[in-house]
């Protein structure tokens, strides 16, 4: 009797949780309480949040009612006990509701197609009718030859002055939905492997420095077991505006003080070395830019082109022509204010560069200029003699997201698994027909008829087809259709 | 630009067909019927050429910005889907596909009387949204080979999805004996919050200057009725807005009438329903979340983060997901699953519109 009554209660719970009212009940919660971290702001600093609950509750009693929210779990949702335990649910329904439900399809699928009797053929979902003045064996003959065509393996059942052909098709796309559910656990435990073994930090990397680690906060970093260097930082941008163009840096990886890989980093364009992939994601000013250097270029009239790397205050001449220049002054985004005319910065980001440099000429006179990165003609100097302002280095880190993640190869792997298994499951379906053709004196009686598992209405036009195939074979006409 | 007045006829094309469709179920004249249908062709084949028309220009513009990329490479990121303006176009586009497809395939003219006004809205909203309309650059995030493959999948599943709810709202009309029925009340609320939300945008934009008008979507959304500054006009918002519902409510059953004296079998409506999902479904599953999910792996290294857009797709996912268990598994037929299908699309206008709208994100750059 125990035996048994322990057999009710494991039977009552795998059917509990191999039912589809669970199924619907985890995909409604599911969905509605995804929409409270859509809403309510995840990971953030408490202040936002409680100045958005503020809106809905009131200013008074927002923090508490914050603080019943955080207790829980709204302010990190995906990441809370009841969010996951759902998920979970969500898996143990999904493989139970599988497994219980396999062997019924897997019976489906491998039980022999038998021939009916005529009565039971004439009473499928779908079926057309027809008679033609021809003999039994060419009837079949053609029947066999079309079904052939269209990659049918067809069986011959044999009875007297009638023969039946039977045949199926796409049982086994009975068994896509199972490789959408097998896809969705993968894609959890890939995950899971992601989080088990994988990291996602971030570094922010001045131009020029170079790194052993990366962050995962600001006070845990995490061995990369290299060095990346950052070589520079660029923002580009379409032609004469503000819009960017491009992120870009260029990553070096060193190891054993010898450069093993250089690469210049875009947005969707990641350096992966050792598993672990660094991606461009943000870029900023250093909180001191002082200790930069001012990568200008300089062309006396008809002479040779020379670059130098100068810092605040330092003096240059150009060769030949005795104009001497001392840097003076930097915009990291030069405007000229509309009010006043005052020249100011419209960003602290480097959008539109440009250093002022004071000109001492040969023959004393003084005068201060503003070379513009983005306009090179703001460089010519009386006596056609130009100075270029390349770049100022130095002064910008680039920003890397830095990932391990060792599990997105499942990912991958189960993502191609759902889409083709989702397309075979929509489109692709199990069909089963059967053909009976009986001799009647001088002409034979034709029954087509199958089932489907779906896509009816384009079986019936597949069958429709076929007889018309048939017709135009035996008689080339349309077959008298009944 | 020679794209824009194309896009214009075929707007006005697909007006005069919705205005034509809805005589159409009125007279149920066969002439009638077969003017709205070459109506909506004459318009998809106006919209259709402003889109290759569009392609080509921002594929001189992408090349002119970027001489050294290459030609295929040059092709995709001149795909004309990079913002609101132009995703709501595709959109439309999509949506009038997949309805000249069912149109054919079933060969019943009454549904175009329930889905050229979702593309009617579109266009509707695309206006009052105040959305930029030129060729824009395109940011870095966007330059990636699955920014068009992701785009395409997506909105042609958005549209299927818009299908399916323009033949749901059809057959809750037509099933529906009773007012006072939870479902039929449902389905009006629905339909009249969008009216109305469309209707307070385009006061927005009447109430605004040029320059506002261009950050209408970030700033200014429903300002000048729901969220007004002046009580008085909140109130009158509401006030309108209620009275207006009633008279959707009171009136949309007269459909009903028209509907079943034209052929168009709740058995019909329901197999279209579920076909414009079973082909949605797929598509959007490929296209929008697991596309979208590598795209931001090799952008950010993040296949998910539960982000207000990633998350809301989710949601979206879920409610077609629990449709197609609840009709083959759960035995749910007829109004329930109808219902779910009307749901499914509320969902979906919100990961589009009102994600961007209303919460924020990564894809904050989709509402430029």
């Amino acid at each position: 009797m125990a035996a048994q009554e322990k057999k009710d209660i494991f039977e009552s719970i795998w059917k509990f949780f191999a039912s589809v009212k669970l199924a619907i009940f985890l995909l409604i919660t599911l969905a509605l309480s995804s929409i409270i971290g859509t809403i309510v702001e995840q990971q953030a600093e408490p202040a936002r949040n409680i100045a958005l609950l503020a809106k809905f509750f009131g200013d008074s009693a927002a923090p508490t009612v914050y603080n019943i929210f955080a207790k829980l779990g709204f302010m990190d949702m995906y990441g809370s006990w009841w969010f996951v335990s759902f998920l979970v649910l969500f898996s143990i329904n999904l493989i139970i509701c599988s497994i219980d439900r396999f062997p019924k399809t897997w019976r489906l699928i491998n039980t022999p197609q038998k021939p009916l009797t005529e009565s039971a053929i004439r009473s499928l979902p779908v079926k057309k009718e027809a008679t033609f003045n021809v003999s039994l064996n060419k009837a079949k003959d053609e029947f066999l030859n079309v079904l052939r065509t269209s990659r049918y393996q067809v069986m011959e059942a044999n009875e007297d002055n009638a023969v039946q052909l039977y045949t199926q098709k796409g049982r086994y796309a009975r068994l896509a939905v199972y490789a959408v559910h097998l896809s969705i656990i993968l894609i959890f435990v890939g995950a899971l492997i992601g989080i088990k073994y994988g990291f996602k930090g971030y570094l922010n990397l001045p131009e020029g420095q170079a790194s052993r680690v990366a962050y995962l906060s600001p006070d845990l970093s995490i061995p990369l077991g290299f060095t990346i260097a950052c070589n520079w930082y660029d923002t580009q941008y379409y032609d004469d505006s503000d819009t960017p163009r491009e992120f870009q840096s260029e990553l070096v990886i060193i190891e054993d003080n010898r450069e093993v890989l250089k690469k210049v980093v875009e947005v969707n364009d990641p350096l992966t070395y050792r598993g672990i992939t660094f991606y461009q994601s943000s870029y900023g000013m250093l909180p001191n830019p002082t200790r930069g250097y001012f990568v200008l270029s300089i062309m006396p009239a008809g002479g040779e082109e020379k670059t130098l790397r100068l810092q605040y205050g330092d003096s240059f001449e150009i060769p030949e022509t005795g104009i001497k220049g001392t840097i003076a002054d930097f915009s990291p985004a030069l405007t000229r204010d509309r009010a006043t005319g005052a020249l100011t910065s419209y960003s602290d980001q480097m959008v539109n560069p440009a250093i002022a440099i004071n000109f001492e000429m040969p023959d004393e006179k003084k005068f201060t200029g503003w070379i513009l990165r983005r306009y090179p003609d703001t460089g010519f100097l009386p006596g056609g003699h130009k100075v270029t302002f390349l770049d100022y280095w130095g002064v910008e880190y680039t920003g890397l997201q830095v990932a391990r993640d060792p599990g997105v190869w499942l990912i991958y792997l189960a993502s191609i698994i759902m889409a083709v298994s989702l397309y075979i499951c929509f489109f692709i379906s199990h069909k089963k027909l059967w053909v009976y053709i009986s001799q009647n004196k001088k002409t034979v009686r034709i029954s087509i008829a199958g089932s489907t598992n779906r896509n009816r209405i384009s079986f019936e036009n597949e069958i429709e087809r076929i007889l018309s195939h048939i017709s135009r074979a035996i008689e080339g006409r349309h077959p008298q259709n009944k | 630009m020679t794209s824009s007045i194309f896009f214009d006829i075929s707007a006005g094309a697909y007006i005069a067909a919705m205005i034509i469709y809805v005589a159409y179920l009125v007279v149920k004249n066969r002439t009638v019927g077969i003017l709205a249908s070459s109506m909506t062709i004459f318009g998809f084949v106006m919209q259709t050429t402003a889109f290759i028309l569009r392609w080509i220009h921002s594929f001189d513009f992408w090349v002119k910005a970027n001489p050294e990329s290459a030609f295929v490479e040059s092709i995709l990121r001149a795909a004309p889907l990079r913002n609101l303006y132009e995703s709501l176009i595709f959109f439309v586009w999509s949506l009038i596909c997949i309805h000249l497809i069912v149109e054919f395939k079933y060969k019943n003219r009454s549904l175009g009387a329930f889905v050229t006004p979702v593309a009617a809205l579109a266009l509707l909203f695309i206006d009052v949204s105040g959305t930029a309309k030129e060729i824009q650059p395109l940011i870095p995030a966007l330059q990636s080979n699955w920014l068009l493959f992701h785009v395409l999948l997506s909105f042609l599943g958005y549209a299927a999805f818009g299908v399916s709810f323009g033949a749901s709202i059809a057959y809750i009309v037509t099933i529906t004996e009773s007012k006072k029925e939870l479902i039929y009340s449902f389905s009006s609320l629905i339909i009249g919050i969008f009216l109305i939300i469309l209707f307070a945008m385009g006061i927005d934009f009447l109430s605004l200057s040029a320059d506002e008008r261009a950050r209408l979507i970030q700033s200014h959304f429903l300002k000048a009725t729901f969220r007004s500054s002046s009580g008085g006009v909140v109130a009158i918002s509401w006030i309108a807005s209620l009275a207006f519902l009633f008279v959707i409510w009171n009136f949309s059953l007269g459909l009903k009438k028209v509907l079943s004296s034209l052929s168009l079998t709740t058995n019909m409506l329901d197999d279209i329903s579920y076909k414009s999902i079973a082909i949605g479904f797929p598509l959007f599953t490929i296209g929008g979340l697991i596309m979208g999910a590598i795209w931001a792996n090799s952008a950010w290294g993040k296949y998910w983060t539960w982000d207000p857009k990633e998350t809301w797709s989710l949601i979206t996912w879920f409610v077609y997901a629990l449709y197609l268990h609840a009709r083959f598994v759960g035995g749910w037929r007829g109004k329930r699953v109808a219902m779910l299908s009307i749901i499914g699309f509320v969902a979906v206008i919100f990961t589009y519109l009102g994600v961007n709208l209303v919460l924020s994100g990564l894809h904050a750059y989709g509402s430029g």
